[in-house]
C-alpha cells in the first residue's frame, strides 16, 4: 500500500521523513561497499520487480495476484542491496508513475524498504539455511506484506484518518490473502530459480546474535499477529481497555501519543509546538543513528 | 509504455524546462509542505494553488487536459479512503483527503514533466540522498523499459502456447508457469546486469561514477525561485489573514 | 612488424566446465582488419572478452607490448576498444552525451576535455545531433553507431566489433561498413555476415569449438567451411 500525499498528519510524515535518512543512509553505505560496481545489477533487479508485476498469478476465480518482490530480492540480493532497490523503486513509483507520495515517501520507505523488509528477512535468517526452509521463505515473504501493510494502516489511523470497524477488518483480511499470496509466489519462484542451478540464491550469513534474531522476530510476529486478532475483535480490545480503565479509579484510555499530539498543542503557541517537533525529530534522529552505528559495529566484528 | 509521456514532455525548451532542476524541486517541496500544513481554509489555499499549477502547466506548454488526467491516477485510492471517512462521519476529511492528494500528485506531476528523471537526480546530487541510491534510480529507469519490454514478450509467449494447446490448463499447472516466467525474467535481468558490467569495465570503469554536468545556479533559476516561494507563502499568509 | 595483439595458447573454462577456449593463437597486425567467423557457441566472444582483460584464461596475451595482467588492465583498457553485440547493454547512461564521454572520464580527462572527445567522436560516426537524447529513444542503427562513439572517445588503437551488423537492416549495416571503413584503426571482426567482411577484412580465421581451425584469405575460409548461406538447388531434371 503507497499512501499518497495529503494522508499523513504532519508530525507523522515528517517524523518518519526524518526517520528513514539513517536507515537508508546505512543501508546504501553496506549495499555500496567500497565500489559503485553493484549499480547496475541493483538497478536492473529495480526494474526486474517492475516488469515481474505484470506477469499474473491466478487466485481464486477469475482474479490474479502478482509478485511484489520484497522478500524476494532480500534472499538473492542480500537485505541491504534489497532494501536499496526497494527505495530505488518507490522513489521512481512516486515521481514517475503517481503512486505513493513524495511527502509521505519517509513512511512508504520505512513500512516497505525497511521495516518490512527485515521482517521478510528474519525467518530466512534463522531458518533459510536448513530444513525449514521452504516455510521459512513462505513466512518471510508474507510477513513482509503483512507487516508493511499493517504500519501503513496504523500510519493512516494514527494521522487520524477514519475507517468503519468493518472496513478495517476486511483491509486487514486483504492483507492476509496478499501475504499468503505473496508467500507462495515467493516460494515458487525461488524453486524456479533453484532449478535453474546458478546459485542466485544466497545462503543466510550469520551475522546477528542469534538472542537478538529471535527476539526481533518474536515481536513481529506477536505485533502482526496481535493487530489481527485486534481487528477482528475490536469490541473485546475495547471492552477490555474500558474495564481496565474503570477497574483502575482513572480514566486510562489507550492513546497513541501521535495522534493526540497535535490537538495536545493545538491551543498553546506555535512556539511550543515548533519547539515540541524539533525536539521529537532530534531524538528520532539520534535513536536511529545511534540504532545504526551499533548495527553497523556489529557486522565489524 | 506509461513513462514514454514524461519523457516526451520533459524536453521541451520553455522557461520552466529551463530552471535549474534544484530551484524547482525546492519550489515543489515548499509547496507539498505549505500544502500539507494548510489546515482551516485549506480549501480557499488549495483553490489559489491548483490556479497557480495550471499557470505553471500553461508557461510549460504542457498538454492540461492530459496533465491533469493523469494527476487523477491518485484518485481511486484516495476515493476508497474518502469514502470510508464518510461512512465513519468524518466528511470534511473525507474532502481534505481528495484535494490534497489530487494536488500534491498534481505538483509532482508538474516537475517531472518539466524536468527529465536524470536531471532531478542530479539535482539531488550532494544533498542528503546516498549517491549510490541515486545511481541505482538512475539505472532502474534506464533499464525499465528494455526489460518491461521483456516481460511483456514472455507473456505474450505464454499466453501463445496456452492458446495452442486448446485446452485451458489448470490453475496450478497456470501458477507454476507464470513462477517459471518470473524465474527466467530474473536470470534474463541478471545477465543483462552482468552484461551491462562487462561493457562499463571494458571502457575503463575503476569503481566510481564520475558526473560529467556541471550544475549551473543562475540568476535566473534564484528568481523563480524566490517568485515562487513568494507565491506559495504569501498567497497562503494572505488567506489565512483574510478568513 | 610487431604484432599490435598476440596471443599464445589461450585456454578458457566457465565457472559451471564449459571449456570454451582450448589453445588460441593469434595475431593482429598494424593496419589490418581480420576477420573471426566461427558457428554460434564457438568461443568468438569468450575470446573477445580476453582481449581486454574482461576474462583471464591460461596462455599468454600481449596487447602492444604490454602482457594483460592485473597490474596493465587500465593501459590494456585504453588500447583495445570493444564494441559488443547488444548495443542496449553498452549505453547505460542517460543522455547520449554522458554515455559517450563515459569512458573519457574514466581515463581521468577533465570534464572539458571529455565533452570535447565525446562530441568529436559523435561527430566520426555522424551522431552530432543526439547529444542531449536518451539511448532509449534512438534506433538500432543508432545506438550502434554511439556504441562506436563511445569507444572512439577513448581514441583506442584496436578496435574490437563483435557481431556489428546484427540487428540492424541492410541500410544500416552498409552505413555501419562505410563507416568502420573510414576509420584507420586496426580491427578484429567477429562476425556471420560474409558481405560485411569481405568489404573490411584482410584476412580471416575460422573457429571451431574453442579452437582456430583454420586462417586465410576471407574466400579461402568461407570456401573450405561452406560458410555462405547460398542455397545450392540441385537443377530439377523435368519429367516428360
Ligand atoms: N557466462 C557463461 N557461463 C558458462 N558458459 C558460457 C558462458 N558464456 C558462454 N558460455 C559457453 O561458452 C561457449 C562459447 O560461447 P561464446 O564465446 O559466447 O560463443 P560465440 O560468441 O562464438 O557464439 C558456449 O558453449 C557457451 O555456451
Ligand atoms: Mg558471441
Amino acid at each position: 500500500m503507497h499512501i499518497p500525499d495529503g494522508f499523513l498528519s504532519t508530525p507523522v510524515w515528517a517524523t518518519l521523513d526524518l526517520a528513514v535518512v539513517p536507515a537508508v543512509g546505512y543501508f546504501a553505505r553496506r549495499a555500496q561497499g567500497l565500489e559503485q560496481s553493484k549499480v547496475p545489477l541493483l538497478g536492473v533487479m529495480g526494474a526486474f520487480v517492475f516488469a515481474a508485476q505484470m506477469i499474473n498469478f491466478p487466485v481464486g476465480v477469475g482474479t490474479s495476484g502478482h509478485l511484489i518482490g520484497a522478500a524476494l530480492l532480500a534472499y538473492t540480493l542480500g537485505p541491504a542491496a534489497a532494501s536499496v532497490v526497494l527505495t530505488a523503486i518507490l522513489v521512481v513509483q512516486a515521481l514517475v508513475f503517481q503512486d505513493g507520495g513524495t511527502l509521505a515517501l519517509g513512511a512508504n520507505v520505512l513500512n516497505m524498504a525497511v521495516i518490512g523488509l527485515l521482517a521478510g528477512y528474519l525467518p530466512y535468517q534463522i531458518w533459510g539455511g536448513g530444513r525449514w526452509r521452504r516455510p521459512a521463505i513462505f513466512l518471510g515473504a508474507m510477513l513482509s506484506v503483512m507487516v508493511s501493510a499493517l504500519l501503513a494502516l496504523s500510519e493512516l489511523l494514527v494521522s487520524g484518518v477514519a475507517m468503519p470497524a468493518t472496513a478495517l477488518r476486511v483491509s486487514i483480511g486483504l492483507f492476509m490473502i496478499y501475504g499468503l499470496l505473496e508467500g507462495a509466489i515467493t516460494v515458487a519462484v525461488l524453486g524456479a530459480l533453484e532449478s535453474m542451478n546458478v546459485g542466485f540464491l544466497r545462503v543466510p550469513e550469520a551475522s546477528v546474535s542469534h538472542r537478538f534474531k529471535w527476539v526481533g522476530l518474536a515481536a513481529i510476529l506477536l505485533a502482526t499477529f496481535g493487530a489481527l486478532i485486534a481487528s477482528a475483535y475490536p469490541d473485546g480490545i475495547q471492552r477490555l481497555t474500558s474495564e481496565i480503565g474503570i477497574g483502575s479509579h482513572g480514566r486510562l484510555r489507550i492513546s497513541t501519543p501521535l495522534a493526540n499530539y497535535e490537538a495536545a498543542f493545538f491551543q498553546s503557541g506555535w512556539l511550543r509546538k515548533a519547539a515540541a517537533g524539533v525536539a521529537g525529530v532530534v531524538v528520532i534522529y539520534g535513536v536511529c543513528a545511534l540504532g545504526g552505528r551499533i548495527l553497523g559495529r556489529q557486522r565489524g566484528k | 509504455m506509461h513513462h514514454v509521456v514524461l519523457d516526451r514532455w520533459g524536453c521541451g525548451l520553455s522557461p520552466v524546462h529551463r530552471r535549474d532542476p534544484r530551484a524547482k524541486m525546492l519550489a515543489a517541496l515548499i509547496f507539498l509542505v505549505a500544502l500539507a500544513t494548510s489546515h482551516q481554509s485549506y480549501l480557499a489555499v488549495s483553490a489559489v494553488y491548483f490556479a497557480l499549477l495550471v499557470t505553471a502547466i500553461f508557461a510549460a506548454g504542457l498538454p492540461p487536459a492530459a496533465v491533469l488526467r493523469r494527476a487523477a491516477l491518485v484518485l481511486p485510492f484516495s476515493l476508497v479512503f474518502a469514502a470510508m471517512s464518510v461512512a465513519s462521519g468524518d466528511t470534511t476529511r473525507a474532502i481534505s483527503l481528495v484535494v490534497k492528494s489530487y494536488l500534491s500528485a498534481l505538483v509532482v506531476l508538474v516537475l517531472v514533466s518539466t524536468t527529465p528523471l536524470p536531471q532531478l537526480l542530479g539535482g539531488l546530487e550532494r544533498t542528503a540522498v546516498p549517491r549510490f541510491l541515486l545511481l541505482v534510480v538512475q539505472f532502474l529507469y534506464r533499464y525499465l523499459f528494455v526489460i518491461s519490454e521483456e516481460a511483456q514478450h514472455m507473456r505474450a509467449a505464454a499466453a501463445a502456447k496456452g492458446g495452442s494447446m486448446g485446452r485451458v490448463i489448470s490453475r496450478r499447472r497456470h501458477f507454476g508457469a507464470a513462477a517459471g516466467a518470473v524465474g527466467v525474467l530474473f536470470a534474463r535481468s541478471y545477465a543483462r546486469a552482468e552484461a551491462i558490467h562487462l561493457a562499463m569495465l571494458a571502457r575503463g570503469f575503476a569503481g566510481h561514477f564520475r558526473p560529467l554536468a556541471k550544475s549551473s545556479f543562475r540568476k535566473l533559476d534564484a528568481a523563480f525561485l524566490a517568485g515562487a516561494v513568494a507565491a506559495i507563502v504569501l498567497l497562503r499568509a494572505a488567506i489565512e489573514a483574510w478568513t | 612488424m610487431d604484432a599490435l595483439i598476440d596471443v599464445r595458447s589461450l585456454c578458457f573454462r566457465y565457472d559451471d566446465g564449459t571449456v570454451a577456449l582450448d589453445g588460441v593463437d593469434f595475431q593482429l597486425y598494424p593496419g589490418e582488419t581480420v576477420a573471426i567467423f566461427g558457428a554460434n557457441g564457438s568461443g568468438k566472444t569468450t575470446f573477445v572478452l580476453h582481449l581486454n582483460g574482461l576474462l583471464m584464461g591460461g596462455g599468454a596475451i600481449t596487447i602492444c607490448g604490454n602482457a594483460v595482467n592485473k597490474q596493465n588492465l587500465s593501459r590494456v583498457r585504453e588500447k583495445v576498444g570493444v564494441v559488443f553485440q547488444d548495443s542496449e547493454m553498452q549505453l547505460f547512461m542517460p543522455t547520449v552525451l554522458e554515455d559517450v564521454a563515459f569512458g573519457p572520464l574514466n581515463l581521468g580527462l577533465s570534464r572539458e576535455e571529455a565533452s570535447e572527445r565525446a562530441l568529436e567522436a559523435l561527430k566520426q560516426v555522424g551522431m552530432s545531433g543526439c547529444a542531449a537524447r536518451a539511448p532509449y529513444h534512438l534506433s538500432a542503427g543508432e545506438k550502434k553507431r554511439v556504441a562506436v562513439a563511445g569507444i572512439l572517445a577513448m581514441r583506442p588503437e584496436i578496435l574490437v566489433l563483435d557481431e556489428p551488423t546484427t540487428f540492424l537492416d541492410p541500410p544500416g549495416q552498409r552505413s555501419l561498413i562505410e563507416l568502420f571503413e573510414s576509420l584507420p584503426q586496426a580491427k578484429i571482426l567477429v562476425t556471420h555476415d560474409v558481405e560485411c567482411a569481405r568489404a573490411l577484412a584482410h584476412r580471416a580465421v575460422f573457429f571451431e569449438k574453442g579452437r582456430i581451425r583454420g586462417e586465410g584469405s576471407v574466400e579461402d575460409i568461407v570456401a573450405r567451411f561452406n560458410w555462405d548461406r547460398t542455397v545450392i538447388r540441385r537443377p530439377t531434371s523435368s519429367r516428360h
